[in-house]
Protein backbone atom coordinates (compact mmCIF):
# COMPACT_ATOMS: atom_id res chain seq x y z
CA UNK A 1 0.00 0.00 0.00
CA UNK A 2 1.06 3.50 -0.78
CA UNK A 3 2.16 5.73 1.80
CA UNK A 4 0.46 8.81 3.05
CA UNK A 5 1.71 11.40 5.27
CA UNK A 6 -0.84 11.61 8.62
CA UNK A 7 0.31 15.58 8.62
CA UNK A 8 -1.19 16.12 5.38
CA UNK A 9 -4.59 17.07 6.92
CA UNK A 10 -7.80 18.75 5.37
CA UNK A 11 -10.31 19.51 8.30
CA UNK A 12 -12.73 22.32 8.25
CA UNK A 13 -14.44 24.36 10.67
CA UNK A 14 -17.60 23.83 11.04
CA UNK A 15 -19.65 26.90 10.02
CA UNK A 16 -23.14 25.24 11.18
CA UNK A 17 -24.43 24.92 14.61
CA UNK A 18 -22.89 21.73 15.89
CA UNK A 19 -24.38 18.51 17.34
CA UNK A 20 -21.74 17.02 19.00
CA UNK A 21 -17.69 17.17 18.34
CA UNK A 22 -14.48 15.03 19.77
CA UNK A 23 -11.15 16.52 20.77
CA UNK A 24 -8.44 14.63 20.29
CA UNK A 25 -10.02 11.56 19.80
CA UNK A 26 -7.73 8.59 20.90
CA UNK A 27 -8.82 4.58 20.59
CA UNK A 28 -6.44 2.15 21.96
CA UNK A 29 -7.12 -1.50 22.24
CA UNK A 30 -4.45 -2.97 24.47
CA UNK A 31 -0.91 -1.61 22.67
CA UNK A 32 -2.56 -1.24 19.30
CA UNK A 33 -3.15 2.21 19.28
CA UNK A 34 -6.58 2.25 16.66
CA UNK A 35 -7.46 5.76 16.21
CA UNK A 36 -5.37 8.80 16.74
CA UNK A 37 -6.07 12.79 17.65
CA UNK A 38 -9.50 12.22 15.97
CA UNK A 39 -11.08 16.21 16.12
CA UNK A 40 -13.85 16.69 14.51
CA UNK A 41 -17.52 19.16 14.86
CA UNK A 42 -20.95 17.34 13.20
CA UNK A 43 -23.21 19.87 12.11
CA UNK A 44 -26.85 19.43 13.75
CA UNK A 45 -29.86 18.06 11.66
CA UNK A 46 -27.30 17.09 9.17
CA UNK A 47 -26.37 13.70 7.70
CA UNK A 48 -22.22 13.17 8.18
CA UNK A 49 -20.66 10.23 6.85
CA UNK A 50 -17.58 8.94 7.73
CA UNK A 51 -16.14 6.72 5.00
CA UNK A 52 -12.67 4.77 4.71
CA UNK A 53 -11.32 1.65 4.08
CA UNK A 54 -11.90 -1.26 6.29
CA UNK A 55 -9.67 -0.92 9.28
CA UNK A 56 -9.10 2.71 9.28
CA UNK A 57 -10.87 3.05 12.66
CA UNK A 58 -14.32 4.48 11.27
CA UNK A 59 -16.28 2.16 13.35
CA UNK A 60 -14.16 2.22 15.88
CA UNK A 61 -14.05 6.29 16.27
CA UNK A 62 -18.67 6.33 15.97
CA UNK A 63 -18.61 3.43 18.48
CA UNK A 64 -16.84 5.93 20.69
CA UNK A 65 -19.37 8.15 20.55
CA UNK A 66 -21.95 6.90 22.50
CA UNK A 67 -19.38 4.97 24.79
CA UNK A 68 -20.12 1.66 23.08
CA UNK A 69 -16.21 1.29 23.37
CA UNK A 70 -16.25 1.21 26.80
CA UNK A 71 -15.09 -2.50 28.59
CA UNK A 72 -13.76 -2.70 24.84
CA UNK A 73 -11.25 -0.57 24.20
CA UNK A 74 -9.58 2.55 26.23
CA UNK A 75 -10.71 6.13 24.95
CA UNK A 76 -8.81 9.08 25.57
CA UNK A 77 -9.41 12.76 24.80
CA UNK A 78 -12.98 14.74 24.44
CA UNK A 79 -16.16 13.99 23.27
CA UNK A 80 -18.33 17.33 23.65
CA UNK A 81 -22.49 16.99 23.89
CA UNK A 82 -23.98 20.04 24.85
CA UNK A 83 -21.18 21.40 27.11
CA UNK A 84 -20.32 18.51 29.04
CA UNK A 85 -17.32 15.93 28.14
CA UNK A 86 -19.27 12.75 27.71
CA UNK A 87 -15.91 10.96 27.63
CA UNK A 88 -15.70 11.43 31.30
CA UNK A 89 -15.68 8.82 33.90
CA UNK A 90 -18.51 10.11 36.13
CA UNK A 91 -20.73 10.38 33.49
CA UNK A 92 -23.89 7.76 33.37
CA UNK A 93 -23.56 6.54 30.07
CA UNK A 94 -27.37 4.94 30.24
CA UNK A 95 -28.20 8.34 30.06
CA UNK A 96 -25.97 9.42 27.29
CA UNK A 97 -26.93 6.50 25.20
CA UNK A 98 -31.04 7.89 25.48
CA UNK A 99 -29.91 11.16 23.76
CA UNK A 100 -26.96 9.41 21.45
CA UNK A 101 -28.73 5.88 19.99
CA UNK A 102 -26.64 3.97 17.54
CA UNK A 103 -27.85 1.55 15.06
CA UNK A 104 -25.60 -1.44 14.17
CA UNK A 105 -24.36 -3.29 10.86
CA UNK A 106 -26.16 -5.76 11.35
CA UNK A 107 -30.36 -5.72 11.95
CA UNK A 108 -30.65 -6.84 15.81
CA UNK A 109 -33.83 -6.87 16.51
CA UNK A 110 -34.99 -8.07 19.84
CA UNK A 111 -36.75 -11.65 20.07
CA UNK A 112 -40.10 -9.89 20.73
CA UNK A 113 -42.92 -8.76 18.75
CA UNK A 114 -42.54 -5.51 16.58
CA UNK A 115 -44.70 -3.45 19.10
CA UNK A 116 -42.38 -4.66 21.87
CA UNK A 117 -39.39 -3.79 20.07
CA UNK A 118 -40.24 -0.26 20.35
CA UNK A 119 -42.04 -0.04 23.60
CA UNK A 120 -39.74 -2.14 25.26
CA UNK A 121 -37.04 0.51 26.53
CA UNK A 122 -39.59 2.86 26.81
CA UNK A 123 -41.46 0.70 29.29
CA UNK A 124 -38.12 0.50 31.09
CA UNK A 125 -37.98 4.16 31.05
CA UNK A 126 -40.98 4.80 32.91
CA UNK A 127 -43.58 5.58 30.07
CA UNK A 128 -46.86 3.40 31.28
CA UNK A 129 -49.30 5.15 29.21
CA UNK A 130 -50.92 2.98 26.63
CA UNK A 131 -52.22 5.57 24.66
CA UNK A 132 -48.64 7.16 24.71
CA UNK A 133 -46.73 4.05 23.70
CA UNK A 134 -49.05 3.20 21.14
CA UNK A 135 -48.79 6.43 19.46
CA UNK A 136 -44.67 6.29 19.81
CA UNK A 137 -45.08 3.39 17.99
CA UNK A 138 -46.74 4.39 15.12
CA UNK A 139 -44.82 7.78 15.00
CA UNK A 140 -41.51 5.84 15.24
CA UNK A 141 -42.53 3.12 12.59
CA UNK A 142 -43.94 5.95 10.12
CA UNK A 143 -40.78 8.12 11.00
CA UNK A 144 -38.58 4.72 9.36
CA UNK A 145 -41.03 4.52 7.03
CA UNK A 146 -42.13 0.99 7.86
CA UNK A 147 -45.42 1.31 9.26
CA UNK A 148 -47.14 0.54 6.40
CA UNK A 149 -45.70 -2.54 6.18
CA UNK A 150 -45.96 -3.76 9.41
CA UNK A 151 -49.43 -2.11 11.09
CA UNK A 152 -51.55 -5.02 10.73
CA UNK A 153 -48.75 -7.48 12.56
CA UNK A 154 -47.83 -4.94 15.05
CA UNK A 155 -47.81 -8.27 17.41
CA UNK A 156 -46.26 -10.98 15.35
CA UNK A 157 -42.35 -11.50 16.11
CA UNK A 158 -40.15 -8.93 14.86
CA UNK A 159 -37.87 -12.06 13.74
CA UNK A 160 -40.02 -13.01 10.18
CA UNK A 161 -39.14 -9.35 9.08
CA UNK A 162 -37.12 -9.59 6.08
CA UNK A 163 -33.24 -7.73 6.58
CA UNK A 164 -34.54 -4.43 5.57
CA UNK A 165 -37.55 -4.11 7.53
CA UNK A 166 -35.32 -5.58 10.48
CA UNK A 167 -32.81 -2.68 10.21
CA UNK A 168 -35.74 -0.01 9.60
CA UNK A 169 -36.98 -1.12 13.20
CA UNK A 170 -33.86 -0.78 14.23
CA UNK A 171 -34.72 2.40 13.89
CA UNK A 172 -37.50 3.16 14.76
CA UNK A 173 -36.46 1.32 17.74
CA UNK A 174 -34.00 4.15 18.54
CA UNK A 175 -36.52 7.11 16.60
CA UNK A 176 -38.79 6.40 20.02
CA UNK A 177 -36.55 7.06 22.75
CA UNK A 178 -36.41 10.54 20.97
CA UNK A 179 -32.97 11.06 21.31
CA UNK A 180 -31.02 13.54 19.70
CA UNK A 181 -28.36 11.91 17.49
CA UNK A 182 -28.56 8.79 15.65
CA UNK A 183 -25.39 6.85 14.91
CA UNK A 184 -25.25 4.31 12.04
CA UNK A 185 -22.37 1.91 12.00
CA UNK A 186 -22.67 0.49 8.28
CA UNK A 187 -26.41 0.15 8.30
CA UNK A 188 -26.88 -0.74 4.64
CA UNK A 189 -23.97 -3.31 4.16
CA UNK A 190 -25.90 -6.67 5.02
CA UNK A 191 -28.67 -5.51 2.71
CA UNK A 192 -29.95 -5.58 -0.43
CA UNK A 193 -29.94 -2.59 -2.68
CA UNK A 194 -33.77 -2.20 -2.68
CA UNK A 195 -33.84 -2.42 1.15
CA UNK A 196 -30.60 0.22 1.07
CA UNK A 197 -32.76 2.74 -1.19
CA UNK A 198 -35.17 2.36 1.23
CA UNK A 199 -33.14 2.51 4.37
CA UNK A 200 -31.47 6.00 2.42
CA UNK A 201 -34.91 7.48 2.11
CA UNK A 202 -35.79 6.78 5.81
CA UNK A 203 -32.61 9.38 6.45
CA UNK A 204 -33.40 11.53 4.43
CA UNK A 205 -36.53 11.92 6.21
CA UNK A 206 -35.27 11.83 10.07
CA UNK A 207 -32.30 14.54 9.09
CA UNK A 208 -35.30 16.97 9.35
CA UNK A 209 -35.28 16.14 13.38
CA UNK A 210 -32.08 14.53 14.36
CA UNK A 211 -28.15 15.25 13.80
CA UNK A 212 -27.20 11.82 12.42
CA UNK A 213 -23.55 10.72 11.59
CA UNK A 214 -23.34 7.33 9.53
CA UNK A 215 -20.41 5.06 8.68
CA UNK A 216 -20.51 3.44 5.28
CA UNK A 217 -17.83 1.72 2.97
CA UNK A 218 -20.20 2.63 0.38
CA UNK A 219 -18.96 5.66 -1.17
CA UNK A 220 -21.83 6.15 -3.16
CA UNK A 221 -24.22 6.27 -0.50
CA UNK A 222 -21.67 8.68 1.31
CA UNK A 223 -22.28 11.45 -2.28
CA UNK A 224 -26.19 10.55 -1.94
CA UNK A 225 -27.12 11.08 1.40
CA UNK A 226 -24.30 13.19 3.52
CA UNK A 227 -23.91 16.92 3.83
CA UNK A 228 -20.66 16.70 4.98
CA UNK A 229 -17.75 13.30 4.71
CA UNK A 230 -15.23 12.43 6.86
CA UNK A 231 -11.83 10.41 5.71
CA UNK A 232 -10.12 8.21 7.91
CA UNK A 233 -7.30 6.46 7.04
CA UNK A 234 -5.41 3.81 9.31
CA UNK A 235 -6.73 5.40 12.05
CA UNK A 236 -6.38 9.18 11.19
CA UNK A 237 -8.84 11.72 9.77
CA UNK A 238 -7.36 13.47 7.20
CA UNK A 239 -9.98 15.33 5.27
CA UNK A 240 -13.21 16.17 6.59
CA UNK A 241 -15.72 19.09 4.23
CA UNK A 242 -18.62 19.07 2.69
CA UNK A 243 -19.57 16.42 0.74
CA UNK A 244 -19.58 17.33 -2.85
CA UNK A 245 -16.08 19.09 -1.82
CA UNK A 246 -14.52 15.90 -0.90
CA UNK A 247 -16.11 13.81 -4.02
CA UNK A 248 -15.63 16.58 -6.82
CA UNK A 249 -12.25 18.52 -5.38
CA UNK A 250 -10.46 16.42 -2.51
CA UNK A 251 -7.77 18.46 -1.10
CA UNK A 252 -5.33 15.49 0.44
CA UNK A 253 -3.79 12.84 -2.28
CA UNK A 254 -5.09 9.59 -0.08
CA UNK A 255 -8.45 10.76 -0.68
CA UNK A 256 -8.60 11.88 -3.94
CA UNK A 257 -7.23 7.90 -4.72
CA UNK A 258 -9.77 6.34 -2.36
CA UNK A 259 -12.72 7.91 -4.20
CA UNK A 260 -11.24 7.16 -7.45
CA UNK A 261 -10.42 3.48 -6.70
CA UNK A 262 -6.25 4.34 -6.71
CA UNK A 263 -5.87 3.16 -3.48
CA UNK A 264 -4.00 0.42 -2.26
CA UNK B 1 -7.62 -44.72 -1.68
CA UNK B 2 -9.96 -41.80 -3.16
CA UNK B 3 -11.88 -39.21 -1.57
CA UNK B 4 -15.00 -40.91 -2.73
CA UNK B 5 -14.24 -44.08 -1.22
CA UNK B 6 -12.73 -42.68 2.25
CA UNK B 7 -15.99 -40.61 2.57
CA UNK B 8 -17.88 -43.43 2.19
CA UNK B 9 -16.02 -44.97 4.34
CA UNK B 10 -16.01 -42.59 6.90
CA UNK B 11 -20.62 -42.17 6.70
CA UNK B 12 -20.36 -45.84 7.35
CA UNK B 13 -18.58 -45.56 10.26
CA UNK B 14 -20.28 -42.96 11.86
CA UNK B 15 -23.78 -44.44 10.80
CA UNK B 16 -22.56 -47.65 12.57
CA UNK B 17 -22.04 -45.54 15.47
CA UNK B 18 -25.25 -44.06 16.04
CA UNK B 19 -27.14 -47.12 15.46
CA UNK B 20 -25.07 -49.02 18.22
CA UNK B 21 -26.37 -45.79 20.44
CA UNK B 22 -30.14 -45.98 19.47
CA UNK B 23 -29.69 -50.27 19.30
CA UNK B 24 -28.31 -49.96 23.26
CA UNK B 25 -30.98 -47.16 24.31
CA UNK B 26 -33.90 -48.99 22.38
CA UNK B 27 -33.06 -52.30 24.07
CA UNK B 28 -32.81 -50.70 27.78
CA UNK B 29 -35.70 -49.03 27.23
CA UNK B 30 -38.04 -51.83 25.69
CA UNK B 31 -36.66 -54.12 28.03
CA UNK B 32 -37.68 -52.39 30.47
CA UNK B 33 -41.08 -50.96 29.92
CA UNK B 34 -41.23 -54.52 28.32
CA UNK B 35 -41.14 -56.14 31.72
CA UNK B 36 -42.73 -53.09 33.97
CA UNK B 37 -45.53 -52.27 31.78
CA UNK B 38 -47.77 -55.08 32.74
CA UNK B 39 -47.34 -54.67 36.43
CA UNK B 40 -48.59 -50.88 36.26
CA UNK B 41 -52.77 -50.80 37.10
CA UNK B 42 -54.34 -48.03 38.47
CA UNK B 43 -54.07 -50.04 41.79
CA UNK B 44 -50.03 -49.89 42.06
CA UNK B 45 -50.35 -46.10 41.44
CA UNK B 46 -52.13 -45.16 44.19
CA UNK B 47 -52.00 -47.70 46.79
CA UNK B 48 -49.16 -47.91 49.54
CA UNK B 49 -45.86 -49.98 49.22
CA UNK B 50 -46.39 -53.45 51.44
CA UNK B 51 -43.42 -54.60 53.38
CA UNK B 52 -44.07 -58.36 53.49
CA UNK B 53 -47.41 -59.27 51.87
CA UNK B 54 -47.80 -58.91 47.99
CA UNK B 55 -49.67 -56.83 46.16
CA UNK B 56 -48.34 -53.66 46.95
CA UNK B 57 -47.84 -49.93 45.42
CA UNK B 58 -45.79 -47.45 44.60
CA UNK B 59 -48.18 -44.32 45.69
CA UNK B 60 -45.77 -42.49 48.40
CA UNK B 61 -42.97 -43.62 46.56
CA UNK B 62 -43.80 -41.57 43.17
CA UNK B 63 -44.62 -38.52 44.79
CA UNK B 64 -41.69 -38.80 46.85
CA UNK B 65 -39.61 -38.16 44.35
CA UNK B 66 -42.00 -35.50 42.68
CA UNK B 67 -41.96 -33.78 45.89
CA UNK B 68 -37.70 -34.14 45.75
CA UNK B 69 -37.56 -32.82 42.26
CA UNK B 70 -39.52 -29.93 42.93
CA UNK B 71 -37.76 -28.91 46.17
CA UNK B 72 -34.42 -29.76 44.37
CA UNK B 73 -35.09 -27.30 41.72
CA UNK B 74 -36.70 -24.34 44.37
CA UNK B 75 -33.34 -24.53 46.36
CA UNK B 76 -30.67 -24.86 42.90
CA UNK B 77 -32.52 -23.03 40.38
CA UNK B 78 -31.91 -19.58 41.57
CA UNK B 79 -28.75 -20.04 42.48
CA UNK B 80 -27.83 -21.74 39.93
CA UNK B 81 -29.52 -18.82 37.81
CA UNK B 82 -27.34 -16.24 39.79
CA UNK B 83 -24.26 -17.69 39.32
CA UNK B 84 -24.79 -18.83 35.63
CA UNK B 85 -25.78 -14.43 34.68
CA UNK B 86 -22.39 -14.15 36.51
CA UNK B 87 -20.17 -16.52 34.66
CA UNK B 88 -21.94 -15.60 31.40
CA UNK B 89 -22.07 -11.87 31.43
CA UNK B 90 -20.15 -10.36 34.39
CA UNK B 91 -16.72 -12.48 35.02
CA UNK B 92 -14.28 -11.05 33.61
CA UNK B 93 -11.56 -13.52 32.07
CA UNK B 94 -9.37 -14.34 35.18
CA UNK B 95 -7.89 -16.76 36.97
CA UNK B 96 -10.89 -16.34 39.52
CA UNK B 97 -13.39 -17.11 37.05
CA UNK B 98 -11.32 -20.16 35.80
CA UNK B 99 -11.19 -21.62 39.33
CA UNK B 100 -15.10 -20.97 39.91
CA UNK B 101 -15.41 -22.82 36.63
CA UNK B 102 -13.27 -25.77 37.68
CA UNK B 103 -14.81 -25.81 41.00
CA UNK B 104 -18.26 -26.26 39.20
CA UNK B 105 -16.76 -29.35 37.04
CA UNK B 106 -15.44 -31.02 39.94
CA UNK B 107 -18.56 -30.74 41.92
CA UNK B 108 -20.42 -32.40 38.80
CA UNK B 109 -17.66 -35.61 39.22
CA UNK B 110 -18.32 -36.07 42.94
CA UNK B 111 -19.41 -39.88 43.39
CA UNK B 112 -22.73 -39.58 44.06
CA UNK B 113 -22.47 -42.09 47.56
CA UNK B 114 -19.55 -39.65 48.35
CA UNK B 115 -22.36 -36.58 48.86
CA UNK B 116 -24.66 -39.01 50.33
CA UNK B 117 -22.76 -39.65 53.35
CA UNK B 118 -21.32 -36.14 53.42
CA UNK B 119 -24.79 -35.11 53.58
CA UNK B 120 -26.01 -37.52 55.94
CA UNK B 121 -22.89 -36.33 58.41
CA UNK B 122 -23.86 -32.67 57.95
CA UNK B 123 -27.39 -32.17 57.36
CA UNK B 124 -29.02 -35.47 58.84
CA UNK B 125 -26.80 -35.29 61.99
CA UNK B 126 -24.92 -32.38 62.79
CA UNK B 127 -27.60 -30.28 61.73
CA UNK B 128 -30.15 -32.28 63.15
CA UNK B 129 -32.95 -32.23 60.11
CA UNK B 130 -33.08 -36.46 60.83
CA UNK B 131 -33.64 -38.31 57.22
CA UNK B 132 -35.84 -35.85 55.73
CA UNK B 133 -36.89 -34.53 52.26
CA UNK B 134 -34.83 -31.01 52.97
CA UNK B 135 -31.98 -33.31 53.38
CA UNK B 136 -32.28 -34.59 50.17
CA UNK B 137 -32.92 -32.15 48.51
CA UNK B 138 -29.68 -29.66 49.48
CA UNK B 139 -27.86 -33.07 48.69
CA UNK B 140 -29.20 -33.26 45.53
CA UNK B 141 -28.36 -29.63 44.67
CA UNK B 142 -25.16 -30.72 44.95
CA UNK B 143 -25.75 -32.28 41.88
CA UNK B 144 -27.66 -30.54 40.30
CA UNK B 145 -26.08 -27.27 40.40
CA UNK B 146 -22.93 -27.65 38.09
CA UNK B 147 -25.51 -29.13 35.17
CA UNK B 148 -27.66 -26.21 35.54
CA UNK B 149 -24.92 -23.53 36.48
CA UNK B 150 -22.98 -24.58 33.27
CA UNK B 151 -26.34 -25.44 30.48
CA UNK B 152 -27.65 -22.17 31.98
CA UNK B 153 -24.61 -20.03 31.15
CA UNK B 154 -24.22 -21.62 27.88
CA UNK B 155 -27.79 -20.51 26.92
CA UNK B 156 -26.82 -17.20 27.70
CA UNK B 157 -23.61 -17.43 25.98
CA UNK B 158 -25.89 -18.43 22.63
CA UNK B 159 -27.51 -15.10 22.90
CA UNK B 160 -25.89 -12.90 19.95
CA UNK B 161 -23.67 -10.45 21.31
CA UNK B 162 -26.20 -8.07 18.93
CA UNK B 163 -28.57 -8.23 20.78
CA UNK B 164 -26.93 -7.17 23.70
CA UNK B 165 -25.40 -4.21 22.15
CA UNK B 166 -29.10 -3.44 20.79
CA UNK B 167 -30.33 -3.09 24.94
CA UNK B 168 -27.00 -1.19 25.34
CA UNK B 169 -27.39 1.43 22.67
CA UNK B 170 -31.41 2.07 24.07
CA UNK B 171 -29.84 3.62 27.11
CA UNK B 172 -30.77 0.40 29.37
CA UNK B 173 -28.94 -0.66 32.04
CA UNK B 174 -26.40 -3.75 31.86
CA UNK B 175 -28.86 -5.51 34.06
CA UNK B 176 -32.02 -4.62 32.47
CA UNK B 177 -30.75 -5.86 29.12
CA UNK B 178 -29.66 -9.19 30.33
CA UNK B 179 -33.20 -9.50 32.43
CA UNK B 180 -35.30 -8.16 29.74
CA UNK B 181 -33.68 -9.05 26.53
CA UNK B 182 -30.98 -11.51 26.86
CA UNK B 183 -32.61 -13.78 29.49
CA UNK B 184 -35.66 -14.51 27.21
CA UNK B 185 -33.83 -15.57 24.25
CA UNK B 186 -32.52 -17.86 26.29
CA UNK B 187 -35.15 -19.69 27.75
CA UNK B 188 -36.03 -22.79 25.18
CA UNK B 189 -31.84 -23.48 25.95
CA UNK B 190 -32.31 -23.14 29.76
CA UNK B 191 -35.48 -25.37 29.97
CA UNK B 192 -33.19 -27.84 28.15
CA UNK B 193 -30.81 -27.45 31.26
CA UNK B 194 -33.50 -28.20 33.81
CA UNK B 195 -35.19 -30.96 31.79
CA UNK B 196 -31.40 -32.93 31.75
CA UNK B 197 -30.19 -32.16 35.45
CA UNK B 198 -34.26 -33.15 36.23
CA UNK B 199 -33.82 -36.76 35.02
CA UNK B 200 -30.54 -37.19 36.97
CA UNK B 201 -31.97 -36.11 40.10
CA UNK B 202 -35.35 -38.37 39.73
CA UNK B 203 -33.11 -41.27 39.24
CA UNK B 204 -30.76 -41.10 41.90
CA UNK B 205 -30.93 -43.44 44.42
CA UNK B 206 -27.42 -43.63 46.33
CA UNK B 207 -27.09 -39.98 47.62
CA UNK B 208 -30.55 -40.16 48.89
CA UNK B 209 -30.38 -43.54 51.12
CA UNK B 210 -28.02 -41.58 53.15
CA UNK B 211 -30.31 -38.25 53.55
CA UNK B 212 -34.01 -38.58 52.09
CA UNK B 213 -33.77 -42.00 54.23
CA UNK B 214 -35.42 -45.64 53.16
CA UNK B 215 -38.35 -45.68 54.70
CA UNK B 216 -41.98 -43.93 53.39
CA UNK B 217 -44.33 -43.67 56.28
CA UNK B 218 -48.10 -43.11 55.64
CA UNK B 219 -48.69 -39.29 54.96
CA UNK B 220 -51.79 -37.82 54.99
CA UNK B 221 -52.51 -36.01 51.57
CA UNK B 222 -55.78 -33.96 52.57
CA UNK B 223 -53.22 -32.08 54.75
CA UNK B 224 -52.01 -28.81 52.91
CA UNK B 225 -49.67 -27.42 55.90
CA UNK B 226 -46.45 -28.32 55.76
CA UNK B 227 -45.31 -27.66 59.58
CA UNK B 228 -47.63 -30.86 60.40
CA UNK B 229 -45.52 -33.72 60.85
CA UNK B 230 -48.41 -35.73 59.26
CA UNK B 231 -48.57 -33.64 56.10
CA UNK B 232 -47.61 -34.77 52.71
CA UNK B 233 -45.94 -31.65 52.24
CA UNK B 234 -43.77 -31.43 55.22
CA UNK B 235 -40.15 -31.57 53.90
CA UNK B 236 -38.66 -32.74 57.31
CA UNK B 237 -40.41 -36.10 57.19
CA UNK B 238 -38.33 -38.96 55.40
CA UNK B 239 -39.21 -39.90 52.56
CA UNK B 240 -37.83 -43.47 50.54
CA UNK B 241 -38.37 -42.00 46.66
CA UNK B 242 -38.34 -44.33 43.64
CA UNK B 243 -34.91 -45.01 42.75
CA UNK B 244 -34.45 -45.56 46.30
CA UNK B 245 -37.41 -48.06 46.41
CA UNK B 246 -36.62 -50.25 43.45
CA UNK B 247 -32.90 -50.58 44.98
CA UNK B 248 -34.45 -51.49 48.53
CA UNK B 249 -36.36 -54.44 47.25
CA UNK B 250 -33.64 -55.60 44.87
CA UNK B 251 -31.46 -56.12 48.11
CA UNK B 252 -33.43 -56.47 50.90
CA UNK B 253 -36.85 -57.04 49.29
CA UNK B 254 -38.68 -59.54 51.24
CA UNK B 255 -42.44 -59.07 49.24
CA UNK B 256 -43.55 -62.19 47.15
CA UNK B 257 -43.39 -59.79 44.40
CA UNK B 258 -40.76 -57.95 44.73
CA UNK B 259 -38.98 -58.45 41.36
CA UNK B 260 -42.48 -57.70 39.65
CA UNK B 261 -42.76 -54.29 41.71
CA UNK B 262 -39.58 -53.35 41.01
CA UNK B 263 -40.09 -53.76 36.79
CA UNK B 264 -43.56 -52.07 37.29
CA UNK B 265 -41.65 -48.87 39.56
CA UNK B 266 -38.68 -48.88 37.17
CA UNK B 267 -41.32 -48.61 34.29
CA UNK B 268 -42.97 -45.69 35.73
CA UNK B 269 -39.91 -43.91 36.38
CA UNK B 270 -39.63 -44.36 32.56
CA UNK B 271 -42.41 -42.62 31.87
CA UNK B 272 -42.74 -39.66 34.50
CA UNK B 273 -39.52 -38.85 33.09
CA UNK B 274 -40.22 -39.11 29.21
CA UNK B 275 -43.26 -37.41 30.38
CA UNK B 276 -42.10 -34.73 32.33
CA UNK B 277 -39.20 -34.33 28.96
CA UNK B 278 -42.06 -33.43 26.77
CA UNK B 279 -43.97 -31.41 29.37
CA UNK B 280 -41.16 -29.23 29.67
CA UNK B 281 -40.51 -28.80 26.44
CA UNK B 282 -44.36 -27.90 25.45
CA UNK B 283 -43.84 -25.28 28.73
CA UNK B 284 -40.11 -24.16 26.84
CA UNK B 285 -41.74 -23.61 23.74
CA UNK B 286 -45.22 -22.07 24.74
CA UNK B 287 -42.81 -19.31 27.11
CA UNK B 288 -40.80 -18.64 24.50
CA UNK B 289 -43.48 -17.76 22.25
CA UNK B 290 -45.24 -16.03 24.55
CA UNK B 291 -42.17 -13.50 25.31
CA UNK B 292 -41.09 -13.13 21.89
CA UNK B 293 -44.46 -12.33 20.60
CA UNK B 294 -47.97 -11.38 21.83
CA UNK B 295 -48.92 -14.23 19.76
Amino acid sequence: MQNYSFDDTHIIDMPLEKAMTTENLQVFYGDNHAMHDATLAFPRYRITALIGASGSGKSTYLRCLNRMNDRIATVKGKIMYRDTDINSKDINVYEVRKHISMVFQRPNPFAKSIRENITFALKRNGIKDKTELNKRVEESLKAAALWDEVKDDLDKSALALSGGQAQRLCIARCVAMKPDILLLDEPASALDPISTAKIEETLQLLRKNYSIIIVTHNMQQASRIADYTAFFHMGHVLEYDKTEKIFTNPQIKATEDYISGNFG
Amino acid sequence: MNSKTSNNIATGVIYALVAAVIGILVFLLGYILWTGIPHISWHFLTSAAQSFRAGGGVRDQLFNSMYLLVLTLIISFPIALGSGIYLSEYAPNNWFTGLIRTAVEVLSSLPSVVVGLFGYLLFVIQFNMGFSILAGAIALTFFNLPLLTRSIEESLQDVSQLQREAGLSLGLSRWKTITGIVLPAAVPGILTGIILSAGRVFGEAAALIYTAGQSAPTVNYGDWNPVDPASFLNPLRPAETLAVHIWKLNTEGVTPDAAAISSGASAVLIVVILLFNLLARMLGNWMYKKMTATR
